[in-house]
């Protein structure tokens, strides 16, 4: 029986990377669906990393970037963050709307667009996993913000390194094949969760 | 200029006139510089969460909390050589980095971090001289110990000096 993220064993680990496959593939199939291209997606990697670690891996503290945030809750708790850099976001948006304004920074109308893709990717995602293992999954509404990525990821941090001095997350990231539009989807969930989730795939804890 | 000295999050360090301290990216955490002007001496501690008291596990890492860190730090600088009633505080972050319903536990957490801390520093009477807190947007804060002037750096904002 695992009580932090630290202790989770390589078969269990494996198992919320095969979670985090069907979790993303779903919201792959939806971002595609979106923009009319074929989207790459990687192998969902799980990292176990101190918080310092978690925020360099994404690029570095100070990396300005576009986070979409939805807290989900009942049988499973957690938050999935969609990032993306602010050049991939605009380019998302004038592929939507099908023009590109000229505009040097993200209008209002190209932010609310990218808070909807990130609700629907996410909402993807969970719907995967809700199908898979029967768990009743609600999701928040999103929101976004546009920040240095280490204040954005202090949410999380806050959040789920209250025990323990590591952060567990699942990540993939997307490359759009015409466009090379980039992003990454990470996926957090409370230790008791994840418990939860193994126990309905039958996995012994 | 010397080399800056790296904090990270749930961490502190101290140093001696002339280094600089920084901690890059404060979202929700509160970055509290503490300094004593006679002696150059001074620490800078990434607080991460508000308090201890509800967690029973021993071995938690005091650095995360406000009302540990800041008693342990105030010790080492003490030992350090800061004079008893010398040491002031400066400090920054304790933003709303999404923004969600009000009441929310996810947040109120930069708010009750700030208050945390101040209730820290109040208990050890350690008065404090500036603050860049609140609002909704990442602060990046170095603290000069030469100068003991703490200033921080934002996206898209001006760099303000305290």
């Amino acid at each position: 029986m695992f009580e932090n993220y630290e202790e989770l064993s390589a078969e269990q680990i494996d198992l919320l990377r095969e979670i985090g496959n069907i979790g993303a593939g779903n919201a792959a199939t939806a971002l595609a669906t979106m923009l009319d291209e074929k989207v790459d997606m990687t192998v969902p990697s799980v990292r176990i990393t101190g918080f310092d670690e978690a925020v360099t891996s994404l690029g570095g503290a100070e990396t300005m970037t576009v986070a979409v945030l939805v807290n989900f809750s009942g049988d499973a708790n957690g938050m999935i963050m969609f990032l993306l850099n602010v050049e991939d976001a605009k380019s998302i948006m004038d592929i939507l709307i099908g023009e590109d304004d000229g505009e040097e920074e993200l209008s209002e109308m190209k932010i609310s667009g990218i808070k909807e893709i990130g609700n629907i990717l996410s909402s993807s995602y969970l719907n995967a996993i809700s199908a898979l293992t029967g768990l009743t999954i609600h999701v928040s509404v999103p929101y976004v913000a546009i920040d240095m990525v280490g204040a954005l990821m202090s949410v999380p941090i806050i959040e789920f390194g209250a025990i323990g001095e590591k952060l567990m997350f699942i990540e993939e990231n997307f490359l759009g094949e015409t466009n090379e539009l980039k992003s990454n989807m990470i996926m957090f969930a409370e230790i008791d969760t994840l418990k939860v989730i193994m126990q309905k795939l039958g996995l012994e804890i | 200029m010397s080399q800056l000295i790296v904090i990270g999050i749930s961490d502190y360090k101290f140093a001696k006139a002339p280094e600089v301290l920084v901690t890059y990216a404060l979202g929700s955490c509160v970055g509290v510089c503490l300094y004593d002007k006679i002696s150059k001496i001074g620490g800078l501690s990434h607080v991460m969460l508000p308090d201890s008291t509800n967690f029973s596990s021993k071995d938690f890492n005091r650095m995360k909390f406000a009302d540990t860190a800041l008693v342990d730090l105030v010790q080492e600088l003490k030992r350090a050589g800061s004079g008893n009633n010398r040491i002031v505080a400066k400090i920054a972050g304790g933003a709303q980095m999404f923004a969600v319903q009000q009441g929310s536990k996810m947040g109120a957490i930069g708010d009750r971090n700030i208050q945390c801390v101040k209730k820290a520093l109040s208990e050890l009477r350690i008065p404090i001289l500036a603050e860049d807190t609140g609002l909704n947007f990442g602060r990046t804060q170095y603290f000069d110990l030469e100068t003991g002037i703490m200033k921080i750096q934002s996206l898209n904002r001006q760099i303000n000096e305290y």
